[in-house]
C-alpha cells in the first residue's frame, strides 16, 4: 500500500493505529467484538445464571429477605404446586390461542399485500400494517380497556365503550379481554414475515401448480404453506414469547381478575419472595427457549 | 394463481378489516382525549381541548417524559455503539461463536420482559463481591439506562448489518487500492454508507426505549418514574382519565411519525423492529 494521502492529511499517531490493525486483523476483531460481547454476556448471560441461583436461596421469613441458606424448596413450590402449575397452563393456552388467532388473521392479510394489491399500493400497506407496533404498548392495551368498557348500572357514567356502543356487544373485562388485546398487539409482528414468505415465493410456482390442475386452495395448502412454514415459525416466537410473560395487559384489560403466569411473578416479587419469583422465571425461560430451539429447527431464525 | 373474483373480493376485505381492527381502537383513544366526560364510554359527551392543556401544567405527567426521554436518549447512544461494533464484527470476520452472536443478541428481546425483568432486576440489586472490590449498581437512572440499552442493541445491529450486507465489499477495496488509509475509507466510504441505517436503528431502539414498561418496572427503583410508568398508575385512576388519554395519544403523535421516517431511512433492509 502506498504511503500517499490523497484526500486529507494524517497524523502520525493515526497512522500508527491505522498500521497497527492492518498487520494484526484479529487486533480489529477483538476490538469490535469485546464491547457487545462483554455487556451482553456481563450484564446479561450474567444475570440469567445468577437469577437460576437466586431461586436457590432460602427466605428469612421475618426480613423476607434472601438468606445464603440452599434450598431446593423454591423450586419444588413451582414446579409441583398444581395452583401454580395451574397458572402456567393457562398462560400457555392464551398465548398459544393469541398465536393461532394472529395467524389466522395475518394469512389472508399477508397473502392479499404481497399477490393481490397493486404494487403500488403493497409498501403503503405493508407500512400500514406496522405503524401500530409504535403507537407505544401501554397505550394500546389502554385502548382496549376503552375500547371493552361494558355498560353499568351504577357511577357517574353508565355507558359503555366503543364495541359495547357501536356493536351493542362487549366481551367484557375477561379472559375473551386478554386474548383479543394479545392479539391485537403482536398481529402485525405475525403479518410481517408471512408477507417476506411471500415475497421471496416466485409467482411462477403457483402458476406451475395452477397448470398442473390444483385449484387455488389445493396451490394453498400444498404449495404455499409448506413454504411458508419458516417465516410463520419466525412470526410465532414474537406472539408466543411477548405473549406468555405479559402482565400488564391481562392487569390493564381486565382489572387485575385475570392471573397469568407474568402476575404470579410480579405479585410473588412484590410479596416480596425473592427467591420464589426467581422460580417461577424459569417456567417461562424453559419454555420460551424450548420454544426457541423447536422453531431454531423449523428455519425460523433465517426468517427473522 | 387463479383467483376467482370472489375471492379476491374475500381476501381483500379480510385486510381492511384486518386493518380496521388495527386502527380502531387508536382512533377511539385519540378521540376520547377530547372527550368532556371523565369516563371511558363512548361516544364522547362532548369535545374540549381542556385536558390536552392541563396536562402540561400537571408536574406528574411532563417530568416522567422527561425522565423517559433522557434514558431513551443515552440507552439508544449505547445501543447504537454495541450493536454497530457487533454488525462490523458479523460482517467481515468469521471467529468461533459467531453464530452464538446472533443468538444472544436477540435474546434480550426474544425473552418474556418479565424474564430479563426479574434477572437484572436480582443482579442489580445485589451486592457483587469481586475478591479485589465489591460493588452494587443499585437502581436509578444509570440501572434503567443499563436494561433499556441491553434489548436495544439487536434493533442498531439489525439496521447497520442489513445495510451492510447489501453494500459490496468491493467498495472498501476500491477505497483502498485508490490510496486510502483504514481511517479515510472509514470516514469517507463506510460511515457515509452506514449513516442513515443508524439513524433508523438509532430511532427505533428510541422508541423501544421510550416504550417499554416491563423491564422497567422491576429496574427504575422508587425514585424514578418514565411516561410509560406514569400511564400504567394512572389508568387504574379514575380521575386521570382524561389526561392519561391525552399522553396515551400524545404518545402515539410523537411516535408513529417517527417510526415512519425510520422505515424510510432503511428503506429496503427489511424492518429491524423490536418489541
Amino acid at each position: 500500500m502506498s504511503e500517499r494521502t490523497p484526500v486529507g492529511g494524517h497524523s502520525a499517531p493515526l497512522r500508527g493505529v491505522n498500521r497497527l490493525f492492518r498487520r494484526h486483523r484479529r487486533l480489529g476483531l477483538a476490538a469490535l467484538l469485546t464491547p457487545p460481547v462483554f455487556w451482553l454476556v456481563v450484564i446479561y448471560i450474567a444475570s440469567l445464571g445468577l437469577l437460576i441461583g437466586a431461586a436457590m436461596f432460602r427466605l428469612d421469613p421475618r426480613s423476607h429477605k434472601p438468606t445464603t441458606e440452599l434450598t431446593t424448596e423454591n423450586l419444588r413450590t413451582a414446579f409441583t404446586d398444581w395452583d401454580f402449575v395451574n397458572v402456567v397452563v393457562r398462560s400457555v393456552f392464551v398465548a398459544a390461542t393469541v398465536t393461532v388467532l394472529c395467524l389466522v388473521i395475518a394469512l389472508p392479510m399477508a397473502f392479499y399485500i404481497s399477490k393481490i394489491a397493486k404494487p403500488w399500493a403493497r409498501r403503503g400497506l405493508i407500512v400500514a400494517v406496522l405503524m401500530p407496533l409504535w403507537a407505544g404498548y401501554l397505550v394500546k392495551g389502554y385502548a382496549w380497556k376503552a375500547m371493552l368498557r361494558p355498560a353499568s348500572k351504577f357511577g357517574i357514567d353508565k355507558d359503555g365503550g366503543f364495541l359495547a356502543s357501536v356493536f351493542g356487544w362487549t366481551p367484557g373485562f375477561g379472559m375473551v379481554a386478554v386474548i383479543l388485546a394479545l392479539t391485537y398487539l403482536w398481529l402485525p409482528y405475525m403479518v410481517l414475515p408471512i408477507y417476506a414468505g411471500l415475497d421471496r415465493l416466485p409467482p411462477s410456482l403457483l402458476d406451475a401448480s395452477g397448470d398442473l390442475g390444483a385449484r387455488p386452495l389445493r396451490t394453498f395448502r400444498s404449495v404455499i404453506v409448506p413454504m411458508l412454514v419458516p417465516s410463520i415459525a419466525a412470526g410465532s416466537i414474537f406472539t408466543f414469547s411477548l405473549s406468555l410473560g405479559d402482565y400488564i395487559v391481562p392487569k390493564v384489560v381486565t382489572e387485575g381478575k385475570i392471573r397469568l403466569l407474568g402476575n404470579l411473578i410480579e405479585s410473588t416479587l412484590l410479596a416480596p419472595n425473592q427467591p420464589l419469583a426467581a422460580a417461577f422465571t424459569l417456567w417461562p425461560l424453559m419454555i420460551i427457549i424450548t420454544y426457541l430451539i423447536g422453531m431454531k429447527r423449523l428455519g425460523a431464525f433465517e426468517s427473522l | 394463481m387463479n383467483l376467482s373474483r370472489a375471492a379476491r373480493w374475500v381476501l381483500r376485505g379480510a385486510t381492511w378489516l384486518g386493518l380496521a381492527f388495527l386502527y380502531t381502537p387508536l382512533i377511539v383513544v385519540a378521540v376520547l382525549s377530547f372527550n368532556t366526560a371523565t369516563s371511558l364510554s363512548w361516544p364522547p359527551k362532548g369535545l374540549t381541548l381542556d385536558w390536552w392543556r392541563k396536562a402540561w401544567k400537571v408536574d406528574g405527567p411532563s417530568d416522567a417524559l422527561v425522565n423517559s426521554l433522557q434514558v431513551a436518549v443515552v440507552a439508544t447512544i449505547i445501543a447504537l455503539l454495541l450493536g454497530t461494533l457487533a454488525a462490523f464484527a458479523m460482517q467481515r470476520f468469521t471467529f468461533f461463536g459467531r453464530s452464538s452472536l446472533s443468538f444472544l443478541l436477540v435474546l434480550p428481546i426474544a425473552l418474556p420482559g418479565i424474564v430479563t425483568a426479574v434477572a437484572l432486576q436480582n443482579s442489580f440489586s445485589r451486592t457483587i463481591d469481586l475478591g479485589l472490590f465489591e460493588f452494587r449498581i443499585g437502581f436509578g437512572f444509570h440501572s434503567l439506562v443499563i436494561a433499556h440499552a441491553t434489548f436495544c442493541v439487536v434493533v442498531a445491529y439489525n439496521n447497520v448489518i442489513a445495510r451492510l450486507r447489501r453494500s459490496s465489499a468491493n467498495l472498501l477495496e476500491a477505497s483502498a487500492d485508490l490510496g486510502a488509509h483504514a481511517s479515510q475509507t472509514f470516514r469517507l466510504v463506510t460511515f457515509p454508507l452506514v449513516r442513515s441505517a443508524l439513524l433508523a436503528g438509532g430511532i427505533l431502539a428510541f422508541a423501544l426505549s421510550f416504550d417499554e414498561i416491563i423491564v422497567t418496572t422491576f429496574t427504575a427503583g422508587s425514585g424514578f418514574e418514565t411516561l410509560p410508568q406514569w400511564i400504567f398508575a394512572n389508568i387504574s385512576r379514575p380521575n386521570n382519565v382524561p389526561l392519561v388519554n391525552v399522553m396515551a395519544t400524545f404518545v402515539m403523535l410523537v411516535s408513529i411519525p417517527l417510526a415512519w421516517m425510520a422505515q424510510r431511512l432503511s428503506d429496503g433492509d427489511g424492518i429491524g423492529t423490536g418489541r
